[in-house]
């Protein structure tokens, strides 16, 4: 007995960061996809959702109860086990692939040596659960989809994975953790020195996670809803629910190699040091808003949940705060980091959806003449930039940084810039006169 | 005793979805047993802390080539292919090939138990309990400093079979 506590002892804490993700990560989800309708709202000028509880905040758990008891439809001649098994295949590469992000500096299932491959190579088996379920449906529009889902993956994971190359030339390692602490020591968020490969990274991403501009595989016009046509109720929120955790990967992986991880802006600045206000008093903020809009709210119900939402707010304002005092300071990295992390790559994701209500959806030979003749050759040539700058100017040690390097980093990422502005030339000459072609 | 438990099971998952590859009659199950037994060896290789070569497998067999046979596979029309003959009937040569295998296997396994006297033709050390270094740095200076050559030779090669690819599949470029 002894010997098993002692066994299971050194796996009690990832156990329990694993527990919390795969417990909470399907409400953010519910609430990320809350705040994607707001937010087209927004910019349509609608209201959006404002039904269920104040604001439509009760409308995630209205939707999810919704999947659970809705019926579960297989298909008569779909292949029943892998229409079974499909799902599951996406949703677990989605979820492990966030066993090594390191979410705060502590907050970290596993640091592997191997972290950014083991990400990459576990999320890309993810196309597996699309192509299989478009396959095992027995329908046209789905097996469409999942072909065009599997060919723009692949296509653009090259693409995304030499951009991050960028990213690791500077930093010198593949550990999520020592990546983040290496631009803690250089001072500078890898994005200003590799704005190009962060760039490619961001189309890449949203490309990868089949969203508009890029949402080719369920586009509705054509496809009805790619892969996922035959899919209903819970077996279809397995879909969803991967998707976005996807996105949450790749925003994960943005924020960890180019911009900074758990780092707070300027971490090395002390003259900013009143930037650690900032996450208590964003707090604060927003429970003084549900307070102010609870009086306004017509059912009783609404009133108690919005006022609730206030009370939660002001608990989290006051665990930021509290970390804030010296007696405590062991405590504030690693709060902190995990506030700026999770607002990171809630920025990151706010900007996919920005770009999915204001560009229109690309057509197909579009989507793979962008990928392959533009996206690809810019990557290697900003990987082959950037590590030749870096042997110019090798710093002392990993992630050191001076003037020189600063300098030829920009003269590199300029020279990319160049390479870049001539393909799209020669791009939009041999496009022009073709009709119908590819 | 765990770590045995876990070589047993990945090994035996290997076998077993290795030889329901051949045995399927529809290409999409084998398709996906052929991943089981590349992800069971890339677990084999992730005991023996060679953990650059189990992620490379799943990246590279498992993300990279797998989808692509997939794909090919989706293309094709089952229905014709299901109506065909699954094994050709080749049972001497077969045999024969396999039982030259299996004793080179018989003889490896029993060179390699007296791998403690030294002179073993096997004489693989064994892998440390504990963490080893970085292996994908050591990878990488191995590669690039005592293998430069057979590493460049290979990257033609596959330079040459992608040129190749692309003139075959496109007449006018």
């Amino acid at each position: 007995m002894n010997a098993l506590i002692e066994f299971f002892r050194p796996h009690l804490l990832p156990l329990l960061y694993a527990l919390v993700i795969v417990a909470v990560l399907p409400l953010i989800v519910g609430y990320i996809v809350l705040v994607e309708r707001k937010v087209m709202a927004d910019m349509q000028a609608r209201l959006g959702p404002m039904r269920v509880g104040p604001h439509g905040l009760l409308q995630p758990i209205a939707d999810a109860v919704k999947l659970l008891i809705k019926e579960d439809i297989i298909p008569e001649n779909a292949d029943k086990m892998l229409f079974w098994a499909a799902p599951l295949i996406s949703v677990t590469a989605a979820l492990l692939a966030l066993a090594a992000m390191p979410i705060g500096p502590k907050f970290q299932i596993a640091d592997l040596n191997i972290g950014l491959l083991f990400i990459l190579g576990i999320s890309s088996m993810g196309i597996f659960g699309i192509v299989l379920g478009g396959w095992a449906s027995n329908s046209h529009y789905s097996l469409l989809g999942a072909l065009r889902s599997a060919a723009q993956l692949v296509s653009y994971e090259t693409a995304a994975g030499m951009a991050l190359i960028s990213g690791l030339l500077l930093a010198g390692t593949l550990s999520m953790h020592r990546i983040v602490e290496i631009q803690a020591g250089a001072g500078v968020w890898f994005m200003f020195l590799a704005p190009v490969g962060f760039f490619i990274y961001l189309v890449a991403s949203i490309a990868e996670t089949n969203r508009a501009p890029f949402d080719l595989p369920e586009a509705e016009s054509e496809l009805v809803a790619g892969y996922m046509t035959e899919y209903s109720g819970f077996r279809w929120s397995l879909y969803f629910l991967a998707e976005y955790v996807n996105m949450i990967v790749v925003g994960s992986i943005a924020t960890t190699i180019f911009l900074g991880g758990w780092l707070r802006p300027f971490p090395n600045v002390n003259a900013l040091n009143f930037l650690d206000a900032f996450p208590p008093l964003l707090m604060l903020v927003l429970a003084g808003y549900c307070f102010y809009r609870t009086p306004k709210q017509p059912v009783k119900v609404q009133k108690g949940f919005l006022a609730a939402v206030g009370l939660l707010c002001l608990a989290l304002a006051g665990v930021l705060g509290v970390v804030l005092a010296p007696a405590a300071a062991a405590f504030k990295t690693p709060v902190h980091g995990t506030f700026w992390f999770l607002l990171k790559v809630f920025l990151y994701l706010y900007v996919f959806m920005w770009l999915r209500f204001t560009l229109p959806r690309y057509r197909f030979d579009q989507l793979m003449k962008l990928g392959w003749h533009f996206m690809l050759p810019v990557a290697i040539v900003n990987v082959m930039a950037i590590a030749v700058a870096l042997v110019l100017h090798r710093p002392r040690e990993a992630g050191g940084l001076d003037w020189g390097l600063g300098a030829s980093l920009l003269v590199s990422n300029a020279g990319t810039l160049i390479v870049a502005a001539y393909l799209a030339a020669v791009g939009q000459r041999r496009a022009s006169p073709v009709v119908g072609g590819a | 005793m765990f770590d045995k438990a876990l070589f047993y099971f990945f090994a035996s998952l290997a076998v077993v979805s290795a030889f329901l590859v051949v045995t399927r009659r529809n290409a999409v199950h084998s398709a996906i047993f052929l991943i089981t037994a590349l992800l069971a060896t890339a677990g084999i290789f992730l005991q023996l802390h060679a953990e650059f070569l189990f992620i490379v497998q799943i990246i590279l067999y498992v993300g990279g080539i797998m989808v692509l046979f997939v794909f090919v596979i989706m293309l094709v029309n089952l229905d014709v292919a299901a109506h065909q003959p699954q094994f050709n009937r080749q049972t001497w040569v077969a045999s024969l090939t396999a039982l030259i295998v299996s004793g080179q296997f018989v003889a490896a396994f029993y060179l390699s138990r007296k791998a403690g006297s030294g002179r073993a033709l096997f004489g693989l050390p064994q892998a440390q309990a504990t963490r080893l270094d970085p292996n994908t740095e050591l990878i990488g200076l191995t590669l690039f400093k005592n293998y430069m050559l057979p590493f460049e030779i290979a990257s033609i090669l596959l330079l040459v079979a992608m040129i190749g690819a692309v003139v075959m599949a496109k007449r006018r470029v």
